[in-house]
């Protein structure tokens, strides 16, 4: 089968792969109908991911068709269209029971830190990812949820990732009404926070980026304000000068170790990583946050140390949430909200690419070419099973 | 003095628990608490997966979890440098900073490996250069120039000694 093929840092390609087995009783093998290059994937891509092993496929937000199953998959069957988190999940350790699906603690023996993740490194499992034709998806019963019948696919494949974790980014900021919020990063996942932060009520949403293109994007998808922190002397005086020399009510990291802004930041994180990743969003975030307000973190840092202000997170009062979204919690509501027309997820998809050119993909998505904000893979087998139709055309 | 491990007898601790409030749970809605931390002992685990190829596990956990991934396991030099890691928790240097050498060494090996299988890798077209010589091709060309420029400099410098 094809499947992409991780060579080293920036190099990538499609090869051929072995079709993957049923290994565990309740695993399915998934054909994968839509796959997305996740901005975190860039991580990866970038080297910055510990135990990232030559051979692996990336991707942990795909969608597809149950293709086999083993013999004690009970809730799915040949033939269903589902999307798949990106966690995996066993539903039954006590963190799952408890509805952290996103910090399973029997789907990864390489870290404790972080369940398993689908094509993202050794260090969340070594699984491989939906950048294939095929997937081998454990705990079948747990995570795969069948996509509804009138639901747009390109919206289902967002659902995966992308949506969950915009959605979760609002939610642990406690937004009250009226409140202001301001979001670092215009990629897909801050696009999508600020989008999900006026559900929760926000008075003023703020958007903070270097790149244009992202930016003009989130105005117009996002509804929100949108500033390029190049143009502005320093992000966080704005951000105090713009709220009454107060501070945010709540500042969502959405973009972790790959941030820009700060050359001590970039140097010691991205270049010589001498740190986990860059902390400037994080850094910008703890302050600007007023006193006694709340930093919420999804974007994806390494495992190692971060140069932060802690002590101001102390002296300041600062609440700091983060999670990895636990996808199969929030879909629920994220499917009311997209067949409610109040969520349009795949409005943010802005590049469609034969998995055939996923070199291509991740370099236009790393470089940010060709102004894209969200590339989804299409694999040559890729068919819709509705009415046997091929209706899922590569535009 | 040895010490005491309480088995839920607080009886001797004056004013244990008269403060506890339920509602202060910072962790909601992320976290639905159902007290199943303090039960963590007396749960089924899911039936474990057969363990068939050579599979890394963290030293902060007893064994591998009941499912794992196969793809690439531990082999070569950056294998023998993975499992000098495992040695070392996940809050050591010792760790870490081996993985991310191992996965280097990984990148060479994974050049022979090609062209032991007979297969020359493309590098350039890896990088996704065809992406950059259409969308980017000024870029590309300052790239390549600047490329060009600092090896001569360095061919010439050398030479000159």
């Amino acid at each position: 089968m094809l499947a992409m093929n991780y060579r080293g840092p920036f190099r990538v390609r499609a090869d051929q792969k072995p079709y993957p087995e049923i290994l565990h009783p309740n695993d399915a093998i998934v054909r994968v109908t839509r796959s997305c290059i996740c901005g975190s994937d860039l991580h990866l891509y970038h080297g910055l991911v510990p135990d990232t092993r030559v051979g692996t496929t990336f991707g942990h937000e795909f969608i597809g068709i149950v293709e086999e199953i083993g013999p004690s998959v009970t809730k799915l069957k040949v033939g269903d269209n589902v999307l798949v988190p990106f966690n995996i999940a066993c539903g039954q350790c006590a963190f799952c029971k408890q509805e952290l699906y996103g910090n399973c603690h029997e789907s990864n023996p390489q870290a404790t830190a972080v369940g398993g993740i689908f094509g993202y490194s050794h260090t969340a499992g070594g699984f491989d990812g939906g950048q294939a034709e095929y997937v081998r998806v454990p705990y079948a019963d747990v995570g795969p949820t069948i996509i509804p019948a009138d639901m747009d696919p390109d919206d289902a494949v967002l659902l995966t990732d992308v949506v969950p974790t915009g959605y979760q980014a609002a939610e642990m900021g406690g937004i009250k009404k009226g409140d202001t919020v301001v979001v670092f990063g215009a990629g897909p996942v801050g696009i999508m926070a600020a989008k999900c932060a006026w559900l929760f009520g926000a008075g003023r949403v703020i958007i903070i980026d270097h790149l244009e293109y992202r930016l003009e994007f989130a105005r117009n998808y996002a509804q929100c304000e949108a500033y390029n922190f190049r143009s502005l002397e320093d992000p966080v005086l704005f951000i105090k000068k713009t709220t009454d020399w107060f501070g945010a009510d709540v500042c969502i990291d959405a973009v972790g170790g790959d941030a820009a802004g700060s050359a001590m930041q970039t140097i010691t994180g991205r270049k010589m990583m001498l740190q986990a990743g860059s902390a400037t969003a994080l850094h910008w975030a703890i302050n600007s946050v007023k006193k006694g307000g709340i930093v919420s973190i999804v974007g994806v840092y390494g495992p190692t140390d971060n140069l932060v202000p802690i002590g101001n997170v102390v002296n300041k009062g600062i609440t700091i949430r983060a999670n990895q979204a636990s996808v199969k919690r929030l879909l629920p509501r994220l499917i009311e909200h997209i067949q409610a027309g109040r969520l349009d997820p795949k409005g943010i998809i802005t590049h469609r690419i034969p998995l055939e050119e996923v070199a291509d993909a991740y370099h236009i998505f790393s470089a940010k070419l060709d102004n894209c904000i969200k590339p989804i893979l299409i694999p040559p087998t890729a068919v819709f099973n509705k009415g046997g139709q091929t209706s899922w055309k590569i535009q | 003095m040895e010490n005491s491990v309480n088995e839920n007898d607080y009886s001797h601790i004056k004013g244990w628990g008269v403060d506890a409030d339920p509602t202060n749970e910072p962790t909601h809605p992320m976290k639905k608490y159902t007290g199943d931390d303090h039960n963590r002992i007396n749960w089924v685990r899911p039936e474990l997966q057969p363990v068939t190829v050579e599979v890394l596990h963290s030293n902060e956990r007893p064994n591998v979890t009941a499912v794992f991934g196969t793809v690439a396991p531990p082999s070569g030099l950056s294998g023998a440098i993975r499992r000098y890691a495992f040695k070392y928790s996940e809050s050591s240097y010792g760790h870490w900073l081996p993985l991310l050498l191992a996965d280097r060494v990984n990148v060479v090996e994974g050049i022979f490996d090609d062209f032991k299988r007979g297969h020359i890798p493309n590098i350039l077209a890896e990088k996704g250069w065809k992406a950059e010589l259409k969308h980017n091709p000024k870029g590309l060309a300052q790239k390549v120039f600047v490329t060009a420029f600092v090896t001569a400099a360095a061919i010439t410098w050398l030479r000159r000694k």
